[in-house]
């Protein structure tokens, strides 16, 4: 598997991204520009990274104007043929307002933006993007945002729970998921969900920064693994 | 053809040029200026470019050293050698006044200045540090302040990808009027591909990249260099609006065009706009410059050629390129989609002439703007201000000493929810501290925060530091202490000092006792920075910082602020200052403290405001340095943590508090408890270690002869002292947490 990482203008944490793929976790990475039409011959069986940071400044909204760029185009195309694709932080909201994933990333209750490392339960452990995630204990893994309180309407949510879309939930040390656990007000706890076909994962959390000890935490590094873990992956194994 | 007839010295009195500096003008030109020109004197002779006031002294400072590659002048960044093809370029500059009057744009423009000043060097900025410094939080709008000035440099330095990685904020009701916003950039560059803001010789083209030229911050270098005061609201068009997105695509843009080796030169467009850039990118490489205005892109038509020569709109960048190779570069500007305009050329006249809406209307000699060339420079008379009576008629025996347990836990209290020494989280969780990635966490569990250096096993450790009680109390030895405390927190976190950048913070330098301040804390921060052996390698000088309320001068404390990076020569070095686990064993290095001088405990607990400051021995800091970098690459140190604000139990408690341990110590004290608990002398560190290595850090210590202590012991979370028990590490933390949350609200 080989992995795509998109630069919109404003984004910063595509260097980030590329460097904990191809240095730390030795996966070979293809930088992709946001006004390109192909994307560098990356395939089905290959992932494509939608990284952090402030996409045309996010002035409007985040993710607002990035959803039109040209990559966009063949990057649909690539997620209907079956390409898996993660979006990470303003990557997620990008993923939202593209329609490539439900609801959307409003400002967070508190107003302001926050960088701290947060406890996430893993919801659905059988996924291409969890498998390869501890089930005995909660990840550990930083947010930087300040527009990540998810939301969507209450049927949404309720399909989303019954296909076991959410993926990461905010949580405490003892895996419990709690207001004061939740940093941003995002309903049901969300950090990050996957589409229905579960080839599109968005999260707030920043994996690419948990890949290296003395960051803090390894954590991020099951996220990436699990897409090149061979594990037995079943749909209707939504739980929680 | 001379546009504008001549103006006399009454008008260059109000654009705050003095009778004489006028007459200089005359003499240099020959004649006598027209508004245009004489608007471009008063903006390059104003403090905040020509440092006309300072350079007398900047110029003892120390310049050079074995890591600078280059030497710095007292206007750009130097840069040291950090190891390998690198260098690093960094430093500090303030904006004070701006914060004052919009503190969400004038500290968000302060984050865009000070990062585009190191990436126009061709460096990549890999870490920011923000020196604050606030009233008291009760003062009327000192929230809003502290509630903008935080936003403001969240939201450029999020935005822009830059993490703000350390920093320090004090509150002291001295910054009631005037706060100070010091942000510090440090940026990482290939040295083959170090740019220089010079204009080359003749023949090459100028360009000007990124945002429009608009009307916000005219005239900002000016009051940047004025007393504010009641009506300086008035001033806002002064302050300027930042847009970090466009500073994001100038960064790339710039690095990517510096990579190509096509650019002759490049500067920031920062205070006093096109007109700084043009004169000393020219007056570097002894060219002259033609300019047409009628080129410049404006965001309104109806701009005077003097407002597009002054105007300070952000995110603009001044590119000389060889005509050759022009369109390697603008190709790149085009990818980053920025807007560009070729404004001009170079000479070999020497001369600045500029040209709009087919006239002539300005021609100035290059060198006549410049500091080093026509610019004044003046030493200022200075007299021992008066105050300094009531600090040597300060007698310690007025002060009671505290008592027993119930009373050290009563000012225990007190100090931990001060705002100058509670957890400043609710500040830093609004940075993106982590960004790059690399940033050793966590970064506020270290004493100066460590930035790894991709590619390599080293890693930078920058802080700022300035205690300006001690500053206020001795000028000399205040600065030299503020340039050891940092050398001190680089030293406990595992790095060796390389070099300083300065931020100098002082009143008004008219005022004979503000220049005494001034004078007096260069020279001690100058015989600091020799016996450490680290160069200055540049700075900003921010006088005025005072204000006149209701007829009365208000000064700031002298706050030169002392932005230092040191480098951690192998990550294992790292040395937090957390204790690690219960049975360690507690040193003190350093004499226990038997002053209180200057403590915060002093001035907020006794409420007692002129004191002296402490002794301070340079010779026995560096042996101590030297002695705990030596134990630290022996690996021999859990913990080590810097004594500063609060003294000695603080210490022990911030320590404690990341692991929620606790500490039994017995705290050796020949005279007074309060000074040896809460006093603040420098020169002392604690540290934690592994009780296997006690006595061969016993003996190292011993052999070195640096004094000092077992105290006691880490235990699980239980507190007690020679005068008996404290409350547990829980409910310190509480309060340590919580404080300045609770003051500022969610």
């Amino acid at each position: 598997m080989r992995f795509g990482v998109v630069t919109f203008p404003g984004s910063n944490c595509d260097d980030d991204v590329a460097y904990a793929l191809e240095r730390v976790l030795g996966f070979e990475v293809v930088r992709l520009w946001h006004d390109e039409t192909e994307l560098s011959g990356l395939g089905p069986e290959d992932c494509i990274v939608l990284p952090g940071g402030f996409s045309y400044g996010d002035y409007l909204r985040a993710g607002a104007i990035a959803r039109f760029a040209r990559i966009m185009g063949p990057i649909r195309n690539f997620v209907k043929a079956g390409g898996t694709l993660i979006g990470i932080c303003n990557g997620f909201q990008i993923l939202c307002e593209a329609g490539l994933l439900p609801g959307a990333l409003l400002p967070n209750h508190h107003q302001r933006f926050i960088c701290k490392p947060v406890y996430l339960r893993v919801s659905n452990p059988d996924t291409p993007f969890t498998r390869a995630a501890p089930l005995d204990r909660p990840l550990v893994i930083p947010i930087a945002h300040a527009e990540g309180r998810y939301y969507c309407p209450p049927d949404v949510l309720n399909t989303m729970r019954a296909r076991g879309q959410i993926l990461l939930q905010y949580c405490d040390e003892d895996s419990q998921c709690t207001p004061q656990a939740n940093p941003n007000g995002s309903v049901e706890h969300i950090a990050g969900i996957a589409n229905a076909s579960f080839n599109v994962f968005g999260l707030m959390p920043h994996p690419e920064r948990a890949c290296e000890a003395l960051l803090g935490s390894t954590d991020g590094i099951y996220l990436f693994q699990s897409l090149v873990t061979q594990r037995t992956y079943s749909t209707s194994q939504a739980n929680q | 053809m001379q546009q504008g007839s001549p103006v006399d010295v009454s008008i260059a009195l109000k654009l705050g040029l003095t009778e004489e500096e006028y007459e200089r003008i005359v003499t240099l030109l020959g004649r006598q200026p027209n508004f245009v020109e004489l608007s471009m004197f008063s903006v390059m002779w104003s403090e905040h470019c020509s440092y006309k006031n300072s350079i007398k002294y900047l110029r003892t400072l120390p310049r050079s050293g074995p890591a600078l590659l280059v030497e710095a002048g007292a206007e750009n960044a130097g840069l040291v050698d950090i190891g390998g093809n690198l260098a690093c370029a960094f430093k500090i500059e303030s904006h004070n006044h701006p914060s004052y009057i919009e503190p969400y744009h004038g500290a968000a423009t302060g984050v865009g200045g000070i990062h585009r000043d190191i990436f126009s060097m061709g460096a990549r900025p890999i870490a920011a540090l923000d020196s604050l410094r606030f009233g008291d939080l009760d003062f009327p709008i000192m929230k809003r302040l502290v509630r903008g000035v935080v936003k403001g440099i969240g939201d450029y330095g999020n935005c822009l990808g830059v993490p703000t990685v350390a920093g320090e904020t004090h509150f002291h009701p001295c910054y009631n009027y005037n706060i100070l916003v010091n942000a510090m950039s440090v940026g990482i560059v290939e040295k083959d591909k170090i740019a220089s803001a010079t204009a080359g010789g003749p023949g090459n083209v100028v360009y000007i990249v990124g945002a429009a030229t608009g009307k916000d911050g005219i005239h900002g270098a000016t009051f940047a260099s004025a007393d504010l005061g009641e009506d300086s609201h008035e001033d806002l068009p002064s302050v300027q609006i930042g847009d970090p997105f466009m500073e994001k695509l100038l960064l790339e843009a710039t690095l990517e065009a510096i990579g190509t080796g096509a650019v002759v030169g490049i500067q920031d467009m920062g205070a006093a706009g096109i007109t700084c850039c043009a004169s000393e990118m020219s007056a570097k490489a002894g060219t002259g410059m033609h300019l047409n205005l009628d080129a410049v892109p404006l965001r309104q038509q109806s701009m005077e050629a003097w407002e597009i020569l002054l105007s300070e709109s952000q995110e603009r960048m001044m590119f000389v390129l060889d005509p050759k190779r022009e369109e390697e570069v603008l190709r790149i500007f085009d990818k980053w989609n920025l807007l560009w305009a070729k404004i001009g050329y170079t000479d070999d006249s020497g001369l600045l002439k500029i040209d709009h809406r087919g006239q002539r209307v300005a021609e100035i000699p290059a060198d006549a703007l410049v500091v080093g060339g026509g610019a004044p420079v003046y030493d200022r008379p200075y007299q021992r201000p008066r105050y300094m009576d009531a600090i040597e008629s300060f007698s310690e025996s007025d002060i009671p000493d505290v008592g027993g347990a119930e009373e050290v836990e009563i000012v225990l209290e007190q100090l931990l929810s001060h705002p100058t020494i509670a957890s400043k989280r609710w500040i830093t969780e609004q940075y993106d501290f982590m960004v790059r990635t690399n940033t050793v966490h966590p970064p506020d569990q270290y004493d100066s925060a460590l930035v790894r250096i991709k590619g390599t096993r080293r890693a930078l450790a920058v802080t700022t530091d300035c205690n300006a009680s001690f500053v206020f109390a001795d000028p000399y030895r205040g600065a030299m202490m503020a340039v050891a405390e940092a050398a001190r927190n680089i030293t406990c976190s595992g790095g060796t000092p390389l070099a300083i950048t300065n931020c100098l913070n002082f009143g008004n330098p008219y005022n004979p006792e503000v220049y005494y301040q001034f004078v007096h804390a260069v020279r001690g921060m100058g015989d600091a920075c020799r016996a450490f052996q680290t160069p200055v390698t540049g700075g900003n000088v921010s006088f005025y910082n005072q204000s006149e309320i209701q007829g009365q001068t208000i000064p700031i404390y002298p706050t030169p602020t002392i932005g230092m990076i040191g480098i951690v020569e192998d990550l294992e070095y790292a040395t937090s200052l957390a204790f690690r686990q219960p049975g360690d064993l507690i040193y003190l290095l350093g004499n226990p403290c038997r002053v209180i001088g200057c403590s915060v405990y002093l001035q907020h607990f006794r409420g007692v405001e002129y004191s002296p400051c402490p002794p301070f021995d340079i010779e026995e800091e560096l042996k101590l340095q030297h002695t705990l970098r030596s134990l630290i690459r022996q690996r021999r140190i859990q913990s080590a943590h810097d004594i500063a604000e609060g003294g000695l139990l603080v210490a022990l408690i911030e320590s404690a508090l990341p692991r929620q341990l606790g500490f039994e110590v017995v705290v050796p004290h020949d005279s007074r408890l309060d000074a040896a608990l809460f006093g603040e002398a420098p020169t002392r560190v604690i540290i934690s270690i592994d009780p296997s290595h006690r006595m061969s850090v016993e003996s190292e210590l011993s052999k070195a002869q640096v004094p000092y202590a077992l105290l006691g012991c880490v235990t699980t979370g239980s507190i007690s002292l020679n005068i008996g028990p404290l409350k547990d590490i829980t409910h310190w933390a509480g309060i340590y947490h919580n404080a300045l949350s609770h003051a500022l609200g969610n």
